[in-house]
């Protein structure tokens, strides 16, 4: 007779457990990270519950609700499940903790979020709950605190909470999109939240400002302006009045900050060519980071910032090299078209988006910063360029002419869910996403 | 015997004949005379139109070779600035046409050494923006180092791209793009 020793039995019960609660602790079996978008999690945010009666309160409950549905809808891993469909009238229900999961899983919601919100005069309490359905669970809870007026910030933190339950990132709730508009009549460069809500003015330049780029830490922003006559580069800190402008001779453009460092790579041609250079935050220049016959620009930076991506025609065709900085090595990353500009290196260090033009037509293209692929993730639809990646890796932002007049555009990491970020009079272009910012 | 006749003829005839041209001249030269002194005058008066109207048709001349000249020199600096290079897609190289052209602008800069100029470069809408704001300053140092063979100083010309930002034609098709690739001459 075989007899399994006590010793195997408690090494394969143990094993068991230790998978059992890896699982179940981390959370990341909501969403797979390899095709986080593959499958959308049907989730349910049924109205608030009003604490009290009254219209404020009742008002509060359906902004906050719905604000919180377009805020997890955009970030593209859930599937957020019609209201018509609910069994359960959330003000009919005696306290927030009395849930009969039952009610929402026989309608196919595997993650529901309820909320009981307050108003009493300018100040706002929010309670807020992710419930795991299928286990009948709590996931999150939360209970917030503020001005009416911050409502915005209280339902964004909590999606963030949601968000890094479920991936382990902050997300992205507390970043912001710069990018270039004509409004006015000239070129501008505007700021707006990650969902395009509040936009605003930043550059009152009056003449033709270009390429926007978030210092690491969200403080500074570089961009190209002809305010002087001619293309300079400007380095100004968002809040405080103070900054530097880079005006050498010829053209100063493509700024790039280095990851955690108050220094960025540029494109300047003082030389008599466009080169790229690295340049403290007041405008000197450190090194010569490229040196060749032909033009190199749009420098973009791996996130250690040990490696460098860049644009050159040295094989006689726009191309992405990849250069080693400490190694000086350059490689070249696109095999595959004719004009490859513009990348974007993913925070997440893996991939870099750029735009690939055939045929006349841009599209945005994601390649593997080993070389892999690339993969096409626009299609037929206008001109689509200048990609940027949210901090946390999961959207890109994008220029598009599929609608006539240039728009900023958001997708998928993978291509998904293409829509609109906003639009404003004239037309918008090259967006730049920021970081995790503090203090939002 | 007829010899002798015809002497005494001869001189029946001739020696009378030199008597009266004396005799007529005399009283010639007496009216010459009078003549010079009562027309004196009017002739001066005659001569002095004369040469007045000389000196006005040569002033008249003279301004209308300034008057050439200037137009001339009015339409070839009008030709500097309005005649613009093309160039190729993605291209920064002279053409046989823009090589004419750009002979054409270093003559007038050598004929005109106090002129300075800025060389402007322009791209089409296709590609992007940083990519051609690179590009069109290619082709402004392009056409400025070609000048600068050809003997202009180089002190003298400027450069400065506007890569797709300022195109002359808004359209999006082949023709619109083949006008918007150009370098653009300004006298400073």
């Amino acid at each position: 007779m075989k007899y399994y020793s006590i010793k195997t039995i408690g090494l394969i019960a143990l094993a068991y457990v230790m998978i059992g609660t890896g699982i179940c602790g981390a959370g990341y079996d909501y969403i797979d990270i390899t095709q986080p978008f593959l499958r959308k999690i049907p989730i349910a945010i049924p109205v608030f519950k009003k604490v009290y009666p009254d219209d404020a309160t009742d008002r509060l409950s359906r902004t906050a609700s719905d604000l919180l549905a377009e805020t997890l809808d955009f970030t593209g891993y859930f599937k957020i499940l019609d209201r018509g469909a609910f069994l359960v009238d959330m003000q009919a229900v005696a306290a927030l903790a009395n849930v009969n999961f039952h009610n929402w899983t026989s309608i196919g919601a595997e993650l529901l979020v309820t909320g009981g919100g307050l108003v009493q005069g300018d100040q706002v309490e929010m309670e807020l709950r992710l419930y795991d359905t299928f286990k009948e669970k709590m996931l999150v809870g939360k209970r917030y605190k503020g001005l009416i007026k911050d409502q915005r910030k209280i339902i964004r933190r909590f999606c963030s909470e949601i968000i890094f339950f479920l991936t382990g990132d902050k997300g992205i709730f507390n970043s912001e999109i710069a990018f270039v508009s004509n409004g006015t009549g000239n070129k501008e460069i505007y700021i707006c939240e990650f969902d395009g809500y509040s936009p605003r003015q930043v550059t009152h330049l009056n003449s033709i400002t270009l390429s926007p780029a978030w210092s690491s830490d969200g403080k500074w922003l570089a961009y190209t302006s002809y305010a002087k006559g001619k293309p300079d580069l400007y380095i100004k800190h968002l809040r405080e009045k103070r900054g530097t402008v880079i005006s050498k001779k010829g053209i100063n453009i493509t700024p790039a900050w280095v990851p955690n460092q108050f220094a960025l790579a540029a494109s300047l041609s003082f030389s008599g060519d466009p080169e790229i250079y690295l340049l403290t935050g007041t405008g000197k220049v450190i090194n010569k980071l490229t040196q060749n016959r032909g033009i190199d620009l749009s420098p973009t930076w791996s996130p250690d910032g040990k490696q460098m991506a860049f644009v050159s025609k040295r094989s006689g065709t726009p191309q992405i090299y990849i250069k080693n900085i400490a190694s000086g090595e350059e490689r070249r990353l696109t095999f595959q078209g004719r004009y490859n500009t513009q990348p974007s290196w993913s925070p997440k260090g893996d991939k870099v988006a750029y735009s690939g033009m055939e045929g006349g037509r841009n599209n945005i293209f994601v390649i593997g910063s080993d070389g892999q692929g690339p993969i096409q993730l626009t299609q037929d639809q206008g001109d689509n360029e200048a990609p940027s990646w949210s901090p946390d890796a999961s959207l890109i932002v994008f220029s598009s002419t599929r609608e006539g007049p240039s728009r900023i555009y958001v997708m998928t990491a993978y291509g998904t869910d293409q829509r609109r970020l906003l639009a404003l009079k004239g037309e918008q272009t090259e967006p730049d996403w920021s970081p995790g910012l503090v203090n939002k | 015997m007829r010899k002798k006749l015809l002497i005494h003829l001869a001189m029946v005839l001739v020696i009378p004949g030199f008597l009266l041209t004396v005799s007529c001249a005399k009283k010639t030269i007496r009216s010459e005379t009078s003549l010079t002194q009562e027309d004196d005058a009017a002739a001066q008066a005659a001569a002095e139109k004369a040469r007045e109207e000389e000196l006005a048709e040569q002033r008249a001349i003279e301004e209308q070779r300034l008057k050439e000249e200037s137009e001339r020199m009015a339409a070839a600096r009008d030709m500097f600035s309005s005649e613009d290079i093309f160039f190729e897609f993605d291209s920064a190289v002279l053409l046989a046409e823009a090589q004419e052209i750009l002979r054409k602008k270093a003559e007038w800069l050598i004929n005109n050494p106090e002129a300075a100029a800025t060389i402007e470069g322009h791209c089409d809408e296709r590609g992007t923006n940083e990519y051609n704001l690179a590009l069109g300053e290619r082709r402004a140092e392009s056409a400025k180092a070609f000048l600068v063979d050809l003997g202009v100083q180089g002190s003298r010309l400027s450069c400065i791209s506007y890569g797709e930002e300022r195109p002359v034609d808004p359209a999006h098709n082949e023709e619109a793009w083949a006008k918007n690739r150009r370098g653009h001459f300004i006298i400073n």
